[in-house]
């Protein structure tokens, strides 16, 4: 079974690969060593996709409130590095849609740290304008980050795209998150963006990523909670 | 007063080969009309109400000249059902035949096949039977103009069924649109018995004046209720009690439709009474999800006096007229006086023989509320509908129509829509915030000014941006939000393929069941294996007992009249004697354990049990008003240090525990009135119902589409995107007309806000408080229904996350 601690505040402290990372209440991963904070699928302007695509006006404020909570985490830890691991924007056109201030915002990230931007397949050439190394994978503190999890045994990986969500069990009533998913060897982050959905981590998708019992850390309203195997449902 | 030789001669001879003769109200409808004034007709199921509504266009275009241009549609027929429709359709062409009238009338609905929709675009026929969607859709086409500018009359089925709500909204902007397109058009409405008469012309009416015709009643509906000999349960929905005697009863009649309120309701009592059909009587089920082929056999067989009784819920509240029905049962308590007239109605379609009904109630408090409905509705006291606000989200996608039909000028719509009857008052700035809503989403961050919908030319008109705008438009109109459906269909293993497809079922549904559960459908016992996107397979497990979700109550609110008659009952002891000896006794025991409230009192009890405190009142709001009113509470409770830890509510009381007493608190504080104030405000918004509301609202106004070209958008996926949406808009632009949309709704429809408002004023200082060693007879029922239900939302979702964790841990431990 992956160790797990729950901490002060709200995150929860597991043994990746036997490195120590910290998994947050916002669905963030800290490396707090490195003082590193990584954040997948952040879908940048995926709400003005909709109007460009079908003619759907979705509210154009998902960015904002993705852009607030990052402020929070890095009000909060004051990270060094601040890596986005793909999936950044939610097309190549989103970041000519972004609102001027957003921009402003998003450039403001790069100011006084190290931003990188991991590509995805939403966003495979990375941003064109806005600062920031663009990289295909990174090796830090003997984890390997990249968008999208590689088949079969992965020591150390730590990488999103796949939206993990559980559907937690307590008798007959079910609810379900957004979660991180573990199995003490590679890790899975929760989308981060605001107008992100998610995939069941019962779903084949996640299947043969994993050797042993999953862990899932549920994001609740306050915390993260750590939840077994026994508990999870398919949809 | 009216001679039968106003009729032509053709006419009278049609009627006197039949060995009929006009009715006064047909004679009067034919009058309406030669003065050119609209009219709403009220009579009775079975009062030849259809043919009233038809009799002057049929004569009129009888005796039209003939013309050398094609002429376009005479008469428009709107019917709520569209099978509603197609048997009129049918039904009409009797006499048109009969008398060789050179009549075309056809309907189209959406089942009807697309080349008979193309010539009837390019050759109208003279009278077309249509739904109010279709209508909508109508508004929409370039050149509706010109397609409606011969029509004359448009007829209004079943208006009361329609008019209180959003198709209601959504028909008098229709109306309104093609009053424009055809100054002379009359509106004629046809309706069942209403309170108010004057709330459905005004609907009907607005700028034009609509006459009041009244058919002669027919004979009383014969109205009874089962006593069960001392069986009455103290709580309860199914009635599983009278079963048997049910049974017997239906053997005893020709053919009898019972109703239930809702689908487990109807496949509960579905099963029990096959399980009793010793004399194998056909016995049918009819209900909302089973595919359409299922219940078009039903339908079939029933027309075709094959069947002894069908258990249906609401389905089969109007439509086809079947003359050999001749017993209506209502299993537990109908809840309101005009749906269940509606439903009598169903019951001999002959004006002279009087229906017979028998009401079923499943529990003690259900007899008292069947007494209250019978006396209702022999006193032909109806439950009143408060007047019409036009809904905002309604108004947004009438207007994209509009925009997809032609250019408009705002002014010219301004006017066109004010003369629609719930948007008479209308104001310019609301108007002019969804015509922005409808351009560019009206957000406050201008992100879409460069992907308008909707767009001015250079003179200054509006129109749709361009073919992809109109077409998408045109496969979402409607006001009906199904909520996301899941197939049915027979299969297993780790990959099942699509099987036979058995029926269909809302989400929620499976949301209560794990992979393994078995649950009854379509009268049969099955595993539920998977789900798999939008299609849960199932196998048979014929001999399986089956675990039944656990919803119980109805759907429908207790209407505030029968509420107020059961208050009355219960406090007049002389209406004991009308009850049977339990419920009397139940009675008497109440009176002497606690106490039987004054008419105008509220009675509240409070009583320790086990280690809980428990706080019961007895609003008989309904169940809305009620959990409105325990959420309120709680919030309350949880600053006065109480320590709430749950409630539940059911149509009768509610029923909050503590870990603390309850006894001492300042009863007429903790009820006062401004709890409807901020405590409302903050605890609706972070409301599951909110979030309904919301997504229903943003599927009618077009802010997210049900279909789009080329791919069908699951309900599954708009549920969890709508959640998404709805939190981000409520945190960045709180007063965003979709917000606004939902609220209203949510206050009105979801939680009864009024009613609980009306409660409050009504209870001020009439709070009869009695603290009591032990539980009453009154709060057995609710006491049952603790632990059946657990409320959605946050907060309950968290302690399951809680609980899972504790899982974890022990299991760590251990």
């Amino acid at each position: 079974m992956t160790r797990f601690t729950p901490s002060a505040c709200g995150g929860l402290r597991i043994a990746l690969a036997n490195v120590e990372v910290m998994l947050r209440w916002s669905g963030a991963m800290w490396l707090e060593r490195e003082r590193t904070l990584v954040v997948a699928d952040l879908h940048f302007e995926k709400g003005s996709s909709y109007a460009a695509r079908f003619g759907q006006m979705l509210p154009p404020y998902d960015t904002r409130e993705t852009l607030d909570r990052l402020d929070r985490e890095l009000d909060l830890l004051k990270p060094e590095r601040l890596i986005f691991l793909g999936d950044s924007f939610h097309d190549g056109a989103g970041e000519s849609r972004l609102a001027a201030d957003d921009h402003r915002r998003l450039e403001g990230l790069a100011r006084g740290r190290e931003l990188i931007w991991a590509v995805g397949n939403h966003d495979a050439d990375g941003p064109k304008v806005l600062p920031g190394e663009v990289i295909d994978e990174a090796s830090i503190a003997g984890l390997t980050l990249r968008h999208e999890p590689e088949p079969g045994v992965q020591l150390g990986e730590v990488a999103g795209h796949l939206h993990p969500a559980a559907k937690v069990a307590s008798g007959r009533a079910t609810t379900r998150r957004r979660c991180f998913v573990t199995d003490g060897q590679r890790l899975v982050l929760p989308a981060f963006g605001a107008f992100t959905g998610g995939l069941n981590i019962l779903d084949e998708a996640f299947s043969n990523l994993f050797a042993g019992p999953l862990l899932a850390g549920a994001l609740g309203q306050s915390r993260v909670h750590a939840v077994g195997m026994k508990s999870l449902r398919p949809d | 007063m009216f001679a039968a030789d106003a009729l032509p001669p053709k006419f009278q001879e049609w009627f006197a080969a039949r060995g009929w003769s006009p009715r006064e109200h047909q004679l009067a409808m034919l009058d309406k009309a030669r003065a050119g004034r609209g009219a709403l007709l009220i009579a009775p199921t079975g009062g030849g109400k259809t043919l009233a509504g038809f009799l002057p266009s049929l004569i009129e275009l009888a005796e039209r000249p003939p013309r050398n241009t094609p002429a376009g549609i005479h008469t428009l027929y709107i019917s709520p059902l569209k099978a509603l429709a197609v048997d009129v359709e049918r039904n009409l062409l009797t006499p048109i035949r009969e008398m060789g009238l050179p009549i075309v009338a056809e309907s189209r609905t959406g089942d009807t096949g697309e080349s008979r929709k193309a010539r009837q675009r390019i050759k109208p026929p003279d009278i077309l039977l249509t739904t109010p969607e279709q209508l909508a859709l109508f508004c929409a086409w370039e050149g509706a103009r010109e397609y409606f500018s011969d029509l004359r009359c448009v007829i209004i089925d079943e208006a009361h069924a329609i008019w209180p709500g959003k198709r209601g909204d959504l028909l008098a902007l229709g109306l309104a649109r093609l009053q424009q397109f055809a100054p002379e058009m009359r509106r004629v409405g046809l309706s069942a018995t209403v309170n108010d008469p004057d709330l459905v012309r005004r609907w009907l009416g607005a700028g034009q004046d609509v006459d009041l015709v009244l058919g002669s009643g027919g004979a009383q509906p014969v109205v009874e209720v089962l006593v069960s000999g001392g069986r009455v349960p103290w709580a309860g929905h199914t009635a599983e009690h009278a079963m048997a005697e049910v049974y017997e009863i239906i053997k005893s009649a020709q053919t009898a439709l019972i109703f239930v309120n809702t689908r487990f309701q109807a496949e509960f009592a579905f099963q029990r009474l096959w399980e009793l059909n010793e004399a194998d009587l056909p016995i049918a089920l009819h209900h909302g999800s089973l595919s359409a082929e299922q219940r078009r056999k039903v339908e079939a067989a029933m027309a075709r006096g094959e069947l002894r009784a069908v258990v249906c819920t609401s389905t089969l509240d109007m439509g086809i007229d079947w003359g050999d029905v001749d017993l209506v049962i209502q299993l537990a308590a109908p809840k309101g006086a005009s749906r269940m007239v509606q439903r009598i109605g169903r019951a001999n379609h002959r004006l002279d023989e009087p229906s017979r009904a028998l009401f079923v109630p499943a529990s003690r408090f259900e007899m008292l509320e069947c007494r209250a409905a019978a006396d209702a509705i022999l006193e032909n006291h109806l439950d009143g509908e408060p007047a019409r606000v036009g809904t905002l989200d309604t108004l947004a996608q009438h207007i994209m129509g509009c925009a997809c039909s032609e250019p408009f000028k705002l002014t010219d719509l301004y006017d066109e829509i004010r003369s629609a009857g719930p948007y008479s008052d209308l104001s310019w700035e609301d108007f002019e915030t969804v015509v922005d809503f409808v351009s560019t989403g009206g957000y406050a961050l201008r992100t879409y000014d460069k992907f308008r919908r909707i767009v001015q030319t250079q003179d200054g008109l509006w129109t749709a941006r361009n073919a992809q705008a109109r077409q998408q438009h045109r496969m979402n109109v409607g006001v009906i939000v199904t909520p996301g459906m899941i197939n049915i269909r027979i299969g297993g293993g780790k990959r099942p393929m699509g099987g036979r497809k058995i029926g269909e079922a809302e989400e929620g549904y499976f949301e209560q069941l794990t992979p393994g559960d078995t649950f009854v459908f379509a009268g049969q016992v099955w595993r539920y294996n998977s789900l798999v996107g939008a299609d849960a397979f199932v196998s048979p497990a014929p001999n399986d007992d089956p675990k039944m979700p656990s919803w119980g109550g109805s759907k429908f609110p207790l209407s505030t009249y029968l509420a107020s008659r059961v208050r009355q009952m219960m406090h007049d002891e002389r209406e004991w004697a009308a009850l049977p000896p339990d419920v009397q006794e139940w009675l008497a025991w109440q009176k002497l354990r606690s106490a039987i409230p004054d008419e105008g009192e509220m009675l509240l009890e409070t009583f320790q049990r086990g280690k809980r405190f428990h706080l019961v009142c007895y609003p008989f709001d309904g169940r809305l008003a009620h959990t409105t009113l325990a959420m309120l509470l709680t919030r309350r409770l949880d600053r006065l240090g109480v320590g709430p830890l749950g409630f539940v509510c059911n149509d009768y009381a509610l029923n909050v525990w503590s870990l603390r007493p309850m006894d001492g608190l300042d009863l007429d504080e903790l009820f006062a009135q401004d709890m409807l104030g901020d405590d409302l405000e903050v605890w609706l918004d972070e409301s599951f119902m909110m979030k309904r509301a919301f997504k229903h609202c943003a599927l009618i106004a077009g802010l997210i589409e049900r279909r789009h070209p080329g791919a069908e958008k699951s309900g599954r996926q708009v549920t969890f995107s709508t959640d998404l949406i709805y939190d981000v808009l409520r945190k960045h632009q709180p007063d965003h007309l979709m917000l606004r949309c939902a609220r209203h709704d949510a206050a009105t429809g979801l939680l009864d806000i009024a009613r609980l408002g009306d409660m409050l004023t009504r209870v001020q200082g009439r709070i009869r408080h009695v603290p009591l060693e032990r539980v009453s007879p009154f709060a057995v029922p609710i006491m049952l229904e603790i632990g059946r239900e657990r409320a959605p939302g946050d907060a309950a979702g968290e302690m399951i996350l809680a609980e899972a964790e504790e899982d974890l841990i022990a299991e760590a431990m251990s």
